[in-house]
């Protein structure tokens, strides 16, 4: 019996490792061993001649004024739009804590963005932020004068606006959902002995919120990159110096098929990542440890 | 002096006029897209004729200088559906492009993570978890480092030449294909293929599937359950909701998607109508919400169905471990 039950496990265990298969073959074809042709062609002059060049190319893309720009403006977003959209989401999710009628069509009203293409409702957008559009015709009413915002030094408002708009219905879902995990006799606790309101959010509930904030910042670093999609929405190919963004740089690189540009721009982009990753990592495991 | 009661009262109501105000600034996008869809094309250009003359000057038609943003049409009509519907197949043409690619890659991606999933689940060991934990740093990397991987193997294949490889070619004749439908279908795949192996939805379900308590699973087992009815019978009804919600998230990003077809699809007539509507605006404004409208019925459908589920999902997706 005991044999046969032996039997039984390991035709389980084996089943269960061929499940892994197609989609490891999958993952291996199209992104590993290609991952692997592209830290290759990076060190590399030309894929005819291939002769190693070490990090010539590399050199040459961090000299070049386009790449330059396109981080620096990729980055700059990120820095913004990041934060602004953990916080902002963060303070929902406590706004809808509260005992306050019709919470639930609030969530769907909050979370609605994030089901509705961003090509459907662009032109929206850019009646809002046109040089004679609704924002600037608020302004004028109170005296002010408009700018052209997606041509202006402002022009990542733009952006950062619509970006928050479809991302913070996500982060607030998360973040409710973690707050109503914190214990409740913790709080209850801090209450009798008389903590205030401001002082139980930020030396219990943040502590307690720290893996899930570290989770929507990882997710919104990830979906900031993406952003791309409503900046080509609304410029097009032609984008305006503060919303050139390096998915429009790898694009002329993809365009002009500079393999050695664009693999060490892949490469180097991968490095930021899994650097800005493992500090977060360490940053949240340092900060939460004394909660778990 | 209020009491504490009744300050709490006070405080409620600032809060839930607020949150009035942030619902319908949220929704407005979405609300003023479809009540403009039903305005006549002239009172379209009227409003917002503006904003076509900075794109081509010697076009002044438009009337006023400002681009005014109107919630109520003066007369509502579906002229606007009727053109797009019956004459300017262009669109249709470009919404079919989008439903050819995001539905097999749903549908496939989901199939494959659900299967990823139970694999990582059931017997957990190290090889399995340092696999895992490629997955969610694959998953973390955007498309501005996965496009390139992506783009050489579409390259290798021929997916990218009208002429490609031959074999492929050939693989595809065989099948009875037509030149033609050939190259259109080997940029398709060049899109649809790795998004089937997008790691998203298989980092959800698992963390999903590893929450099962095993006692129900030893249970199915006394009673001969298979390891296959043990996927089918016990895993997925019980990840049901999970499973709609993923498949509600990869639905909505790959109907938003605009990186992949810039650089895979070299034949812009098979664009998706994420892509083509960008261009919308220096053309047909007057069919543009109409246009919007339609593009967005299938999500807002799917939300509306699966809103609950899709909350579920969200929240179970919380945390990178476990």
């Amino acid at each position: 019996m005991k044999i046969k039950n032996d039997c039984g496990r390991r035709k389980e265990k084996i089943f269960s490792n061929l499940c892994l298969i197609p989609s490891l073959i999958g993952v291996l074809v199209f992104f590993l061993v290609p991952f692997g042709i592209v830290i290759y062609y990076s060190l590399i002059n030309n894929p005819t001649s291939a002769e190693f060049v070490g990090l010539e190319n590399y050199k040459r893309l961090l000299q070049n004024d386009a790449f330059i720009l396109s981080a620096k403006n990729t980055a700059m977003f990120s820095a913004i739009s990041v934060p602004l959209a953990i916080v902002l989401s963060l303070w929902l999710a406590v706004l809808l804590e509260r005992n306050i009628p019709g919470k639930s069509i609030f969530r769907t009203f909050f979370l609605s963005p994030l089901m509705v293409p961003t090509a459907s409702v662009v032109l929206v957008w850019q009646v809002i932020f046109h040089n004679h559009g609704t924002i600037n015709q608020i302004i004028e009413l109170f005296g002010g004068k408009g700018i052209d915002w997606l041509k202006s030094p402002y022009g990542q408002v733009v952006i950062i606006v619509m970006f928050l708009w479809k991302n913070l219905g996500y982060n607030m879902i998360l973040f409710m959902s973690a707050l109503a995990g914190i214990p409740k006799d913790i709080i209850e606790v801090a209450e009798l002995e008389g903590a205030s309101k401001f002082y139980q959010f930020v030396h219990i509930k943040l502590r307690y919120l720290s893996p899930t904030i570290l989770f929507v910042l990882i997710l919104s670093l990830i979906n900031s990159f993406k952003i791309f999609r409503e900046v080509y929405l609304l410029t097009g190919d032609h984008p305006t110096d503060k919303v050139y963004m390096l998915q429009h740089f790898m694009n002329n690189m993809f365009n002009n098929i500079d393999y050695q540009k664009l693999s060490a721009g892949a490469i180097i982009f991968s490095l930021v990542m899994i650097v800005v990753i493992a500090v977060l990592l360490i940053v949240e495991n340092f900060f939460g440890k004394d909660v778990e | 002096m209020m009491t504490k009661k009744q300050k709490e009262k006070t405080f409620n109501i600032i809060i839930t006029v607020f949150a009035c105000v942030s619902a319908v600034l949220f929704l407005m996008p979405t609300v003023l897209t479809i009540a403009n869809s039903f305005m006549t094309s002239t009172e379209i250009s009227a409003n917002y004729g503006a904003m076509l003359s900075n794109m081509t000057s010697d076009q002044k038609t438009f009337i006023s200088d400002n681009v005014n943003l109107k919630f109520i049409p003066d007369k509502v009509t579906f002229e606007q559906y009727k053109n797009v519907l019956f004459k300017s197949p262009d669109y249709l043409l470009k919404f079919w492009n989008s439903v050819i690619l995001t539905v097999p890659i749903t549908l496939f991606q989901i199939a494959v993570a659900i299967i990823t999933s139970y694999g990582f689940s059931r017997y957990p060991n190290k090889i399995k978890s340092i696999i895992f934990f490629v997955y969610i740093i694959l998953m973390i990397m955007p498309y501005q480092v996965t496009l390139v991987p992506n783009f050489l193997v579409a390259d290798k294949l021929g997916f990218l030449d009208d002429t490609g490889k031959a074999g492929i070619d050939s693989f595809f004749s065989g099948l009875g294909l037509k030149p033609d439908s050939i190259i259109s279908l080997k940029q398709r795949l060049a899109i649809i293929l790795p998004g089937i192996f997008s790691p998203f939805s298989v980092f959800l379900l698992t963390k999903v599937m590893k929450r099962i308590p095993k006692s129900y699973i030893e249970a199915a087992k006394l009673d001969g359950a298979s390891e296959w009815q043990i996927m089918t019978r016990i895993h997925l009804p019980l990840c049901k909701g999970a499973v709609i919600s993923v498949t509600m998230l990869v639905f909505i990003d790959y109907w938003n998607m605009v990186e992949q077809p810039l650089i895979l699809m070299k034949d812009s007539d098979l664009h998706p109508l994420s892509v083509f509507l960008s261009q919308i605006n220096t053309g047909d404004i007057g069919l543009a919400f109409a246009v919007g409208v339609v593009y967005m019925i299938p999500t807002i459908l799917m939300f509306l169905y699966g809103e609950d589920y899709l909350v579920e999902g969200i929240t179970a997706s919380g945390g990178l471990k476990g």
